[in-house]
């Protein structure tokens, strides 16, 4: 167990500079992921917030080798990285062992690049892709996404006199990536550094593709204060919206169980995106949400016990 | 020194598989598609086999076959891949970044219709579509011409010079599954003639690391596409360079097109690929009743070599270009416009007229080709075309 002391003193591979947003959960995430990699590092992006902050031509914040090529294929891109790392090698044109990292936001994803994503975990590509989810297309301006959760207010899901928000609830991406039966699939939270750490030195280990899903939070789109990122991320995890777990070779394990459940609601009035489920008219929205948190963390408990029966 | 080749009977697409075992790449990645998928088979048994040590990935799209095309090349890979028809409509947006980044990559396509209706079989609406993308096309008759063009390609594309992605087209089943006579070149001498590829920067660079594909803005972009267009221009000398040295070795000689009897020909046709051949038979058939006609088959269009174009139809009276696609501009096919504007500068024109012709297959026989050329005796007489823009051969 590494202590932040060591760990801020590691090679930092996204330089000071770039311009995401104070509080942005994405920057936490990628430098605290990118610790992990022992030796040199490769980065794919999709297209999104991370890419268009970080590499402004003629600049750059990567101070390791980057590609980024299109939105929904960042994975299918690192596939013929990983294939152009094991030919060079192969014919001795690269001799360094090598570690490849992909980032996407929820939309790149999620959604569009769900197809290159899952085609990259079935071949099982010896790469981490890591999605920083904060749940929503906030790079063109907060519209819902399949990780959009149930009751959110988007620009594409908005309040009205009808509406309350985003009607449906997340796409459980984390499940259906360990439904690929990859060596390793994780789900993180920045405010529970050290596991995430952990995690992140498991995938880049794994012998084989690894998939970690980490909540980032977006004060814009969720509106809330830059300060309560963090805060934030640890009521998601408290109130076990964001369940801590990994499974490991099909076993899972859940990482955190808080001693305490403490009630959605607590999460959700920490944002200005569900404010108005506090508004009368809204509780059944409320006791919704709660109802399907209850559901997925029971399951989640279910699956670890019968996993490792 | 006597050339060195092996006569085999083989598919265009067996051709094509074999002029890339014997390039050897680094990294394929490629898709199934109807009438590629021979390539890609041919190949995956190359590697079962053991006879390429080539890292292959089977991808799930060919979205994602470019996309993994272009992650592999960017890291430094000699990297390739396939398709056709749909598989190249849908990779389109990644055909613009692979030639934005300036990746040296060489895809054969084989020429089919795009839907709807969905249709399998040959035209040239798939490539068509695709002519802006920064992409060069090099256009092949037969299978003998999809193997040379193959092994050229690599070379072009990955010359300082010019450093752009390939694609070598040749016809859906006509090309791609007949079985033909052709001259395989011995696997030594391909290696030596397409070398070894180590570009400058690449993925693995970890001294001196590159961001590939960031963000620019107003301030730098244009400045990036025109590079690509003065690269897309030096192209046209290299293709030459290359062809020259590719006749040393094979004893077939290439250019920016194949005139068949055109020095003295009245009435040309201007046709791509494999409609040239039957074009060819019908020349023949004429000249031997003394008829002035005769053939130009281009066999670059990107870049378009427009000069070279009209020079070789300056002697011409009448010109019958035939575009296998659409545009629906209701003014003809791309390569009878981009011709027809070629001669704007030129002192003296030949009357032009479009067919669009084979869609989907269609089968044009030389009477199809003869009914041509009888409308340009017509036109010649009448000193004008009576119609622009014709589909051949299609029911009233």
């Amino acid at each position: 167990m590494a202590s932040l002391k060591e760990l801020s003193a590691l090679p930092e591979v996204l330089a000071p500079g770039h311009r995401l947003c104070a509080g942005c959960g994405a920057p936490i995430v990628v430098r605290m992921i990118t610790r992990a990699a022992k030796g040199p590092l490769v980065v794919a992006n999709a297209t999104g917030c991370l890419e268009v902050s970080t590499t402004i031509y003629p600049y750059t914040s990567w101070n390791t080798p980057w590609i980024h090529t299109a939105f929904e294929n960042a994975a299918a891109t690192a596939s013929g990285v990983e294939a152009a790392y094991h030919a060079l090698k192969r014919r001795g044109k690269v001799d360094k062992d090598i570690n490849i990292v992909v980032f996407g936001g929820d939309g790149g994803t999620y959604d569009i690049g769900f197809q290159s994503l899952s085609g990259a975990m079935e071949r099982n590509h010896k790469l981490v892709y890591v999605c920083y989810d904060n749940g929503a297309y906030m790079n063109t301006g907060i519209q819902r996404s399949s990780a959009t959760p149930k009751g959110a207010n988007t620009t594409t899901s908005p309040v009205g006199k009808v509406s309350y928000g985003k009607r449906e609830n997340r796409k459980d991406l984390t499940e259906i990536m360990a439904a690929h039966n990859i060596p390793y699939a994780a789900q993180v939270s920045p405010s529970h550094w050290n596991d995430l750490y952990q995690k992140a030195e498991k995938a880049f280990a794994a012998n084989g593709a690894a998939f970690i899903n980490a909540f980032a939070p977006c004060p814009r789109g969720w509106r809330h204060d830059t300060k309560d990122t963090i805060e934030i991320c640890r009521l998601a995890v408290d109130t076990c919206f964001w369940p801590l777990y990994e499974v490991v070779d099909g076993k899972y394990r859940v990482t955190y169980k808080p001693r305490e459940k403490k009630p959605v609601t607590e999460f959700l009035k920490a944002q200005g995106r569900f404010s108005h489920l506090f508004q009368p008219g809204n509780e059944e929205v409320l006791e919704a949400i709660q109802k399907e948190v209850d559901r997925k963390w029971e399951e989640l408990l279910k699956l670890e016990e019968l996993s490792n029966s | 020194m006597a050339l060195e080749t092996k006569q085999v009977a083989m598919t265009g697409n067996e051709a094509v598989a074999n002029a890339i075992k014997q390039i050897n790449p680094d990294v394929i990645a490629a898709y199934p598609i109807t009438p590629q998928t021979d390539i890609v088979q041919y190949y995956s048994s190359f590697v079962a086999d053991g006879q390429v040590d080539t890292q292959m990935v089977t991808v799930e799209s060919e979205h994602s076959a470019m996309s993994a095309t272009i992650g592999a090349s960017a890291a430094g890979a000699r990297a390739m891949t396939a398709t056709s028809s749909q598989g190249l409509a849908l990779m389109h947006e990644m055909l613009h970044i692979a030639s934005g980044f300036r990746l040296p990559i060489v895809m054969p396509v084989v020429n089919r219709a795009v839907s709807a209706p969905i249709n399998i079989h040959c035209d040239h609406s798939d490539t068509m579509a695709a002519l802006t993308t920064g992409w060069l096309q090099i256009y092949s008759e037969n299978a003998q011409e999809a193997y040379d063009n193959v092994i050229q390609a690599m070379r072009i594309a990955e010359d300082p010079r010019v450093r752009l992605p390939v694609m070598v087209c040749y016809d859906g089943f006509i090309t791609s599954h007949a079985v033909e006579n052709l001259f395989l070149l011995p696997d030594e001498t391909v290696k030596q003639f397409v070398g070894e590829y180590n570009p400058k920067h690449t993925l693995f660079d970890f001294d001196s690391p590159v961001t590939f594909g960031p963000l620019v803005l107003p301030d730098y972009f244009s400045e990036i596409k025109a590079q690509e267009a003065d690269a897309m221009r030096a192209a046209k000398e290299v293709i030459l360079e290359i062809a020259e040295e590719f006749a040393k070795i094979s004893g077939r000689k290439y250019g920016y097109y194949e005139g068949y009897h055109l020095e003295d020909a009245e009435r040309v046709i201007v046709v791509l690929s494999s409609t040239a051949g039957t074009a060819k038979e019908v020349v023949d058939e004429l000249r031997a009743q003394g008829e002035k006609v005769g053939l130009m088959k281009p066999r670059v269009i990107r870049p378009f070599p427009a000069e070279e174009f009209v020079k070789a139809l300056s002697g011409a009276k009448v010109v019958a270009v035939m575009d296998r696609a659409e545009t629906f501009s209701t003014q003809g096919g791309q390569l009878f416009t981009e011709l027809r504007a070629a001669f704007y500068e030129a002192p003296t024109k030949p009357l032009m007229r479009n067919y669009i012709f084979g869609l989907g297959g269609r089968d044009t026989t030389t009477a199809e080709i003869r009914r041509v050329f009888e409308d340009l005796k017509k036109d010649q007489e009448r000193g004008s075309v009576d119609r622009k823009v014709t589909h051949l051969d299609v029911r009233v």
